[in-house]
């Protein structure tokens, strides 16, 4: 209580408004110091860290931006080459398909000129045995039948003119007999 | 609670807590930003990112909020260095043991508030001219017969009272609070020491209106710092576009 009073009275004394000089010199000096501080040390030190920070936000940025251009250019070339490639295949198939169809017709008619060359050589070979089997048969049963009729009739007919004759007569009738067969 | 005073409290020579108290603020305060300032990483740490907020709480959200964005980093460490003095030296008030917020003692206020008023004159000036007077006191778009009445109000509410109101909104903030948490403790103190039961107990009444002062109190301190703050952007502002006013 008596401190309530004491402590009362001597405020009292004072008054609040008028300044005490060595505390405001305090302040000044001491407000000085702080302003000091903060222009040659803390204000340069945050500006420099926000301004590093900015440029490091703005360089990424700038910096994914160039990939990404990167990235798609990639892309475009690889479509680009996609399509070439696509197309050349293409190409190549339908060459190939031509080709082969070339090939194919090539062979058709090659083997075809084959046959038609079989066929022709086997028709004058068959020919030719028949003429050669006619002469031959010609001759041969002429021979035998004058043998036989010589046998036979068991004279000698040496005489060529006249066996000749005989045969032919004998063919004649044989062939006359076989024209009436096969009508 | 209290630290005794150093040198007897109301004499006009000596070295007094208040003393004492605003020499540490300096020393607080620049200690912890050149600490949290120092290292300059991209990504901040704790202290770091605390001082960047700070920092950038007065940069961005008093300065280039108010000043505009061409100038106002010419006037950040004005701004700053005023916010965060006028704050430790306020907050000083709500810590046990310190329990004195400086600003309480008037002469601290009255050479913030001169700071102040010299800045922003000198600013005026050296955007203006002399013409600056003119644009300051004489508003445009009044009638001739009005101004006799406006120009000497203008001069009186710009150069006479507004450094007087804002040395004063701060110091009798400051010294109301610090008085009544002050009145508050001696009066508990008081009632406790009654031999009546009852009026001991009234002592606790007391000591909840106490505590809510105290965080009112709080409260006002940070308010203080940031209104002494903001208005100091407001009349650098104003001295800069004077011509626009």
């Amino acid at each position: 209580m008596n401190q309530v009073i004491i402590s009362a009275a001597t405020e009292g004394e004072t008054n609040p408004l008028v300044p005490n000089v060595w505390e405001m010199g305090v302040v000044l000096v001491g407000f000085a110091v702080l302003m000091f501080i903060v222009v040659k040390f803390v204000v340069p030190m945050f500006e420099k860290t926000f301004a590093e920070r900015a440029e490091a936000i703005e360089g990424g940025i700038a910096k994914a931006e160039k990939a990404q251009a990167e990235a798609s250019a990639a892309l475009e070339e690889y479509k680009q080459q996609l399509t070439d490639a696509r197309a050349e295949a293409n190409r190549i198939r339908e060459e190939a398909r031509a080709e082969g169809a070339q090939i194919l017709a090539d062979l058709k008619e090659k083997a075809a000129a084959e046959s038609a060359r079989i066929t022709a050589q086997a028709h004058v070979q068959i020919e030719s045995e028949r003429q050669a089997a006619v002469v031959s048969l010609r001759s041969e049963v002429g021979t035998l039948a004058t043998t036989l009729a010589g046998r036979i009739v068991g004279e000698a007919l040496t005489d060529d003119e006249r066996a000749a004759r005989v045969v032919d007569r004998f063919l004649a009738d044989l062939e006359n007999q076989n024209a009436g067969a096969t009508q | 609670m209290h630290l005794p005073a150093i040198l007897p409290w109301g004499a006009a020579e000596g070295f007094s807590k208040q003393m004492l108290l605003v020499l540490l603020s300096v020393a607080f305060i620049a200690v912890f930003f050149v600490l949290a300032a120092r290292k300059q990483q991209l990504v901040p740490g704790k202290l770091q990112f605390a001082g960047e907020a700070a920092y950038g709480f007065v940069r961005n959200g008093i300065a280039k909020d108010i000043i505009g964005g061409r100038d106002f980093m010419k006037y950040v460490p004005l701004l700053f260095s005023l916010f965060f003095f006028i704050l430790v030296n306020n907050i000083y008030g709500a810590i046990p043991f310190f329990q004195l917020p400086t600003f309480s003692h008037v002469g601290g206020a009255y050479v913030l508030a001169g700071i102040v008023y010299f800045t922003w004159i000198a600013i005026g000036i050296k955007k203006n001219g002399l013409r600056y007077f003119k644009l300051a006191t004489v508003p445009s778009g009044v009638p001739w017969y009005i101004l006799p009445i406006v120009i000497p109000i203008e001069i009186i509410s710009n150069f006479l009272v507004r450094p007087v109101t804002h040395s004063l909104r701060l110091f009798a903030t400051m010294l109301a609070g610090h008085l009544i948490v002050m009145i508050a403790g001696y009066g508990i103190e008081f009632l406790i020491m009654q031999e009546n039961i009852l009026l001991k107990g009234t002592s606790l009444l007391v000591l909840g209106g106490a505590i809510a002062m105290y965080m009112l109190e709080a409260l006002i301190m940070v308010l203080q710092a940031y209104v002494f703050t903001l208005l100091t952007a407001i009349y650098i502002e104003g001295a800069l576009h004077a011509d626009s006013h």
